[in-house]
């Protein structure tokens, strides 16, 4: 039998916002456990939460790049539960009456396009974290998260395959990247994704029962876990089985999703709106007003680099993928480099080499400036495309600018063509067999001189002027 | 002068002309307190070495002539207003040994004018009580009759009220906590409008229907104390952004015109007889001083208890989560196994019996499946009763009626039939569900020499005809509520 899957996300942003939620503490990452708390922080009796109007901001701007209905009337609730790091013995979140309902993440796998619709957007806090000690029988409670600002954005089902799920995921993280309210970076836990995932039968309209997985912190993962766990499923349905509704964890040494608790052990949240917060009441003029704020988002962006700079989809769609990608494409082409060129040694020579060294565009050791010179020196043709990627690698390892790298080492194209048909004809002289070859009939001979020239003029050569004069001069 | 019984503004006279100090009278006070306290309990804590260190610095501010009224006055605060480096109990054990970091807003704003506190007063543990019997420091006493209980949850500040322990006091109010004592002390005792005292700092009981409030020897400290403390705190999301006036204008405006409503809900079946008549002669006094008395109707009255025991008890719930052992307070040191153990224990040991009850009827009314038929329902019931008094006050600036059924009943009466000891807040939870001021004054004793008060209610915001109508009560009343003797 063929089975269809059914796949929904459920992603937490943190929200790039300096201060935490519902008090005035730092949300820095990587600090002394407990060094960034207070009495709200730690539900000391008697304190109140503050609610940080940049999250609500941070929310609207999510939900208007995803097309979202902006709530008139949401509010914050208590879901109720224990545990050592979570300091109040609830966390503070949005249900009934979130930020936002409905919109869309459009995304594009093996040419087709499809929107992944959203149920909601809705604000909340984290929790804080355990650290446990191997040696001794204790566990230590570090508080700093405890506060910091999540945006829970929770998908429709709408998905059906791993690289839908993956496509869907680095669509939305870079719309919250060129939004500028998360990082996106989900080896620190900034962006992390829960999957829920069912299969049916093909044409079935009857749900499976579903399982959620949790504990994916890369792309990699979430595709290789839902794609382990789609065929764990079917063979379980193969098999006669059924499909146990529970919480998985991916484990990234064994490849393989474990059981993590059943449904007996499930929560009763016991959501109730929380008092001590009034009711949200979000101002339409405000939201009006974060509308003419938002940047083009990667849509809007793809398409007008396609229309504005002739370049492909392809690489429009790669270009546009990040916004500092996208600015360091736009800066080179604006420092005067032509569209496509930029295009090409943006996307194979550089994305190539930061990807090596695991670097960001935006500490590019290359500034966007120097790239233009560097396409410059091509364009007229003082040094030929195979010498500009010495030249670049020079610029990558030094820092130093491509005029003074050619100028050093003496790089400028020999566009003298009485100097190349000397040398042309000291080639010719120096092979008389070949010569005859070619003469002969043998024409891919013709790639052997140009080969000689260049050696003999370390590939400084004009490669179009040697062509041509190899050409005229065995033709004689 | 006898500095004991004073009031705020007759201290701050005696102050202005040099009759005593601070210092002085703090010490007048921790000498009585020492010799009256161990009979009544009033106080868990008494912060003699503070309370002298500010009377000193009070007396140099009036020395310096930058005094207010509450400069160097010496107060009793509730030991669930959080104090910095002042343990805070909430009459727990699980909080026996906690000292807060901060200090509450109140706390702050009283330290701005130079207050003096004398220490924290005794309550129902995290305000859950009407007696002042639920204290793990175990009861205070009714100064009129010391086999009596003084009510509660503040009856360590009505206590120390009456019983001249203190000029005046905090107390908090979530279904009655301020009336209800004040009531059976023969004090004055004002819960405010929502949002007009902020909340931060005070542990919190029941989030939506707490409110801190001041218990005085009379109407006119109500108003200082009131004025002093109210007002908007960014620090408290529901605090209201309103101007605060000088309540004690209000005060000899009169009642001529004054429209006062008794409502026929509040004089059934369940009330005493020498309450009713109390409360009536009360009215009368007010009819005599050209006040219109109307008959109004707050029809979904008999519901606002059943209301009151499902929210209070559902947000208690979740606010006193955070007492599980793991940060500060009370934790079981020997947890058998798990993690769930030692929150288990912990909470098992930290807590007494009626916390425990409302956590569980809390815990119970949240629950999946079973929060629209309570919870829910509890709020829109509230809704619906916010809805009657809001017609009742288009036609009446004031609502008298009783503060409670009967006077104090005596220690240990109630204690087994939690049931009839929540009947005794019929008459006050109403104001808390509707955010609504209430100030109980005193009307009187009954036959046994036990104090009655009469409660006067008002729309939001509407402490203006309430403090009106009270002063006129307190300068004209016709039975008097006499200090009691010890």
């Amino acid at each position: 039998m063929k089975y269809t899957a059914v796949i929904g996300l459920e992603v937490h942003a943190q929200l790039l916002t300096d201060s935490k939620i519902f008090c005035g503490c730092s949300t820095a990452f990587g600090a002394e456990p407990n060094s960034h708390i207070c009495p709200v922080c730690t539900a000391m009796p008697g304190v109140l939460p503050v609610l940080n109007r940049r999250v609500v901001e941070f929310g609207i701007r999510a939900a208007l790049a995803t097309s979202g209905e902006i709530a008139e009337f949401a509010q914050f609730a208590r879901k109720n539960y224990f545990y050592p790091d979570l300091p109040k013995g609830y966390q503070i979140s949005q249900y009934e009456y979130p930020l936002a309902k409905g919109g869309h993440v459009e995304i594009e796998t093996n040419g087709e396009k499809k929107k992944i619709g959203l149920t909601r957007i809705h604000m909340e806090e984290d929790a804080g974290k355990l650290v446990h000690d191997d040696k001794a029988p204790f566990s230590y409670v570090d508080l700093n998260r405890t506060g910091v600002p999540l945006l829970e954005i929770v998908s429709e089902p709408d998905m059906s395959t791993p690289e839908e799920a993956g496509e869907y995921l680095r669509k939305l993280r870079s719309i919250l990247r060129y939004l500028g309210v998360c990082d996106g970076n989900m080896e620190e836990g900034s962006f992390r994704c829960d999957a829920n995932i069912s299969v049916m039968p093909e044409g079935s309209k009857t749900l499976g029962t579903r399982t959620e997985l949790k504990n994916m912190n890369s792309f990699r993962n979430v595709e290789r876990a839902l794609e382990y766990e789609i065929h764990r499923q079917i063979e379980v349905l193969e098999d006669g089985g059924s499909v146990v509704q529970e919480t998985r964890l991916w484990n990234d040494q064994k490849n393989i999703t474990e059981s993590m608790r059943g449904k007996e052990e499930a929560h009763d949240y016991r959501y109730f709106p929380d008092p001590d917060l009034v009711p949200l009441r979000v101002d339409r003029e405000w939201i009006a007003m974060i509308k003419t704020e938002l940047p083009e988002l990667p849509d809007e962006k793809i398409r007008r680099f396609q229309s504005e700079y002739n370049l492909s989809d392809y690489d429009a769609r790669v270009l546009a993928s990040e916004k500092e990608l996208a600015e360091y494409f736009e800066e080179t082409v604006s420092a005067g480099a032509p569209p496509k060129p930029a295009s090409n040694w943006i996307m194979v020579e550089l994305l190539h080499k930061l990807n090596d060294d695991k670097v960001f565009i935006a500490d590019s050791p290359i500034p966007p400036k120097d790239m233009a010179r560097l396409i410059g020196l091509i364009e007229d043709e003082t040094i030929s495309g195979k010498i500009a990627k010495t030249v670049f690698a020079e610029m990558y390892d030094t820092h130093k600018s491509p005029e003074v790298i050619v100028k050093e080492q003496g790089l400028v194209q020999i566009t003298d063509s009485g100097e190349i048909a000397a040398i042309v004809d000291d080639i010719i002289a120096a092979h008389p067999d070949e010569v005859a070859a070619y003469r002969g009939g043998k024409e891919n001979l013709l790639k052997f001189f140009i080969g000689q020239v260049m050696k003999e003029t370390k590939g400084k050569a004009n490669p179009k002027l040697v062509n041509d004069l190899v050409k005229k001069k065995l033709g004689a | 002068m006898d500095i004991c019984s004073s009031t705020i503004h007759e201290l701050a006279t005696a102050y202005r002309n040099g009759d005593t100090d601070p210092v002085a009278a703090t010490e007048t006070f921790l000498e009585r307190i020492e010799r009256i306290n161990p009979s009544l309990n009033a106080y868990i804590r008494i912060t003699a070495d503070t309370a002298l260190a500010r009377a000193k610095e009070a007396k140099k501010r009036l020395v310096n002539n930058d005094a207010t009224t509450l400069t160097g006055i010496p107060l009793g605060i509730k030991d669930l207003m959080c104090t910095r480096g002042i343990t805070t109990t909430c009459g727990s054990k699980i909080l026996e040994h906690f000292v807060p970091p901060y200090n509450a807003t109140v706390i702050e704003r009283l330290a701005g004018q130079g207050a003096v506190m004398l220490g924290k007063t005794n309550m129902d543990e995290f305000a859950m009580g009407s007696s002042t019997e639920s204290s793990y420091f175990g009861p205070t006493r009714n100064p009129h009759n010391t086999d009596y209980i003084p009510g509660g949850s503040s009856g360590g500040s009505a206590a120390a009220v009456a019983a001249d322990l203190c000029c005046a006091a905090l107390g908090s109010d979530t279904g009655g906590s301020i009336r209800q004592p004040a009531s059976y002390t023969g004090i004055v005792g004002l819960k405010p409008t929502y949002g007009l005292v902020s909340r931060y700092g005070l542990v919190a009981f029941a989030s939506s229907l707490d409110q801190i409030g001041p218990m005085t020897k009379d109407v006119r400290d109500a108003a200082i104390l009131f004025s002093a403390i109210a007002g908007h705190d960014k620090r408290d999301s529901t605090s209201l952004e309103v101007d605060i006036p000088d309540y004690t204008e209000f005060l000899d405006r009169g009642v001529q015109g004054l429209r006062v409503g008794v409502p026929k809900e509040y004089f059934g079946e369940g009330l005493d007889e020498e309450v009713e008549g109390r409360v009536m002669e009360m009215v009368k006094t007010l009819e005599g001083g050209g006040a219109k008395i109307i008959d109004v109707s707050i029809p979904r009255t008999e519901h606002a208890l059943a209301a009151y025991y499902i929210i209070a008890p559902s947000e208690a719930s979740s606010n006193l989560a955070r007492y599980d052992g793991v940060r500060y307070g009370f934790r079981d040191t020997r947890p058998k196994d798990s993690l769930i153990d030692m929150f288990r224990r912990s909470r098992s040991g930290g807590f007494g019996p009626e916390v425990k009850r409302r956590i569980m009827l809390g815990t119970y009314a949240l629950s999946a499946g079973y929060y629209d038929a309570y919870y829910k329902k509890a709020l829109q019931v509230r809704r619906l009763l916010s809805d009657d008094l809001e017609a009742a006050f288009a036609k009446v600036d004031v609502i008298a009626c009783p503060a409670a059924p009967t006077p104090a009943y005596k220690i240990g009466e109630k204690l087994e039939d939690p049931l009839s000891m929540y009947l005794g807040d019929v008459y006050t939870v109403t104001a808390n569900l509707a955010g609504i001021p209430g100030m109980s004054v005193p009307a009187g004793l009954n036959s046994q020499g036990l104090p009655i008060g009469v409660q006067l209610l008002a729309k939001p915001l509407g402490e203006e005809h309430i403090f009106r109508s009270a002063y006129y009560l307190e300068q004209n009343r016709p039975h008097h509520t006499p200090k009691p003797s010890l």
